[in-house]
């Protein structure tokens, strides 16, 4: 399998990274470089295996249905590039 | 007095406590150093207000009778540990100047256990790389040098490079590290110090900077296999934050260890013989067979047969995991914004353009390719399968051994700028990245020199929740190699 010029514009557009032609030029081989190597896994038969997806051997907990934090909003907002109004300022997004 | 700072933690705490010398003027000695060693590049933000602080409260609590197990001890704290109100940046632009306004549960574990912070360590970008050149604030010089005359500026490894560098220029007893494919291990092999990933779980993962998640544990490096012990009791134990997190008893490691390994079996995986590995290395592993049959441990030929597939289904999983939890940074709640863009889109992508540094978005990308519709499952869950068959390998060997003896890296340090090749470069990973793919603990320990001068390393995977082998056999290697070799002082 090999990745084109166009595919590496589409998932830099998936992974919201803005990439200049010279960018995805140089990406494209090293993608297949890297993607070309994986693939030997296809030699490994893996027919009825489950995937693991976590290595620990446990449940998901729930935590009890309270509420055990607020009210700190100017913590939540100290670190936001733009904060206006006790929100997250973003560009407009509506016209 | 004499100089503290080339003594252990063991030792700075027994003489505290028998008051030969104060918290104080451990933490002045250790400030200054840090203050002497900036060549190094190792810290990216020093606080010795803090280390002064807790010095001086250990101080008064021992005045009283009342102290805790790293009273008087200052750490070093790698960048990925979030620390309240000081720049935590992950080694990224993208975090420059983030201070958070909460502490990370395993800094906070250590700071209540008595310990002051030196300061940030610097390290490859969000953990992403094995030899700290990734980093947005430049790479960590380590402090040793090759013995041929050549002033080349080494590598100390990486992720965790500026923690394995603080930790050999004794600009700090004791530091913290993570390790989601090797990131403690090597850089401890390439400085010739010790450092432990525990079992996955036992160390919260809350507050520490996401790389990926199925993967990242945080764990202690240190001068010798004791001080690791000592931390990482003090790191460890359950935290209700973190559903990964173990809900399991911490053990007294340092009170139980002995290097009496009478009884245990070693197993040496013929799989970790690599075409292409210097014999130097191949040598010093047989020597660590021998210092552990010395030990009172047998050794036994066991087969991981899936190991020529961990590091292809490392660099599947890692990337993918990175790819989500990288997508919160998107110029809105914290870091860096880009301006000047005409829609939230816009911000988003020119935001992570500017903000990400080269391997970063190479590894986003990856992941975000082998998620995507139509790979998915070709790429993904194809990794995840076999990622199970690579936890059967070792559920199987550890039915016939103890332990698995094997060697760090497959190279001492190398020169910074030596390495281009991104494939290269992931392949320094191949003997550590399994055991992180099966959540086990494992340990690299300093075995001797390499012919150019080098530290190289030994590494040892124990059984799940089996710290204590690990630790103990890595003793029985310390007392054995008997390793004092330390980096000329240059800087």
């Amino acid at each position: 399998m090999s990745v084109s010029t166009e595919q590496v514009r589409h998932i830099a557009k998936l992974a919201r990274i803005a990439m200049t032609d010279e960018e995805v030029e140089r990406l494209a081989p090293e993608l297949n470089n890297i993607l070309g190597w994986v693939e030997q896994l296809g030699e490994v038969n893996t027919d009825g295996v489950e995937p693991l997806a976590t290595v620990i051997d446990q449940k998901l907990r729930l935590r009890d249905d309270v509420i055990n934090d607020g009210d700190i909003r100017d913590n939540v907002l100290a670190n936001a590039p733009e904060a206006q109004h006790g929100f997250f300022a973003v560009p407009k997004v509506i016209e | 007095m004499g100089e503290l700072t080339s003594k252990t933690i063991a030792e700075l705490r027994d003489g505290f406590r028998s008051g030969d010398f104060t918290a104080r003027e451990i933490a002045e000695q250790f400030n200054a150093a840090v203050a002497a060693a900036r060549a190094l590049n190792a810290y990216t933000v020093e606080t010795p207000e803090d280390a002064l602080a807790a010095a001086d409260a250990a101080d008064q609590a021992r005045a009283g009778g009342e102290t805790g197990p790293l009273a008087g001890i200052p750490l070093g704290i790698k960048d990925l540990f979030a620390t309240q109100g000081v720049d935590t940046t992950s080694g990224s632009k993208i975090l420059k100047g983030f201070k958070p306004p909460y502490e990370s549960t395993v800094s906070g574990n250590l700071r209540r256990a008595g310990a002051g912070m030196l300061g940030k360590l610097n390290m490859d970008e969000f953990a992403m790389g094995s030899s700290n050149e990734t980093s947005a604030y430049g790479p960590v010089i380590s402090p040793w040098r090759r013995n041929n005359g050549s002033n080349a500026s080494l590598t100390p490894g990486g992720s965790s490079g500026g923690s394995a560098a603080a930790v050999a220029a004794d600009i700090a007893p004791g530091v913290t590290g993570t390790d989601t494919g090797g990131s403690i291990r090597q850089p401890a092999a390439f400085v010739g110090i010790c450092g432990i990933k525990p079992t996955y779980g036992r160390c919260s993962r809350w507050g520490i900077v996401s790389f990926a998640s199925s993967l990242d544990q945080a764990g202690p490096m240190a001068k010798t296999v004791r001080d690791c012990a000592i931390l990482l009791e003090a790191m460890a134990g359950f935290d209700p934050k973190d559903s990964t997190s173990l809900d399991v008893p911490v053990p007294q490691w340092e009170a139980n260890l002995s290097s009496d390994l009478k009884g245990k079996r070693v197993g040496v995986p013929r799989e970790y013989r690599i075409d292409g590995v210097p014999e130097e290395i191949n040598a010093l592993w047989d020597r660590g067979i021998e210092w552990l049959k010395d030990a009172g441990a047998t050794p036994v030929e066991i087969s991981l047969p899936h190991t020529k597939y961990a590091l292809p289904t490392y660099y599947i999983i890692a990337p993918a995991e990175a790819s989500s939890n990288l997508a919160r940074y998107d110029g809105v709640r914290y870091g860096l914004r880009v301006e000047g863009v005409k829609s939230l889109d816009d911000m988003y992508a020119a935001t992570r353009a500017e903000g990400f540094g080269a391997e970063v978005k190479r590894r986003i990308m990856i992941g975000t390719y082998v998620l995507s519709a139509g790979f998915y499952d070709a790429y993904f869950t194809k990794a995840q399968k076999v990622r199970a068959l690579i936890k059967q390998d070792f559920r199987n060997a550890f039915e016939q051994c103890d332990l698995i003896l094997t060697p760090t890296a497959p190279s001492a340090a190398f020169g910074i700028g030596e390495t281009t090749d991104p494939l290269a470069m992931y392949l320094n990973d191949v003997f550590a990245v399994p055991a992180s793919l099966a959540g086990l603990p494992a340990m690299s320990v300093p075995g001797g020199l390499d012919a150019q001068g080098l530290p190289l390393g030994l590494h040892i995977i124990g059984n799940e929740l089996d710290e204590q082998t690990v630790l103990n056999a890595g003793l029985a290697i310390e007392k054995r190699a008997g390793f004092t070799a330390r980096p000329g002082k240059w800087w």
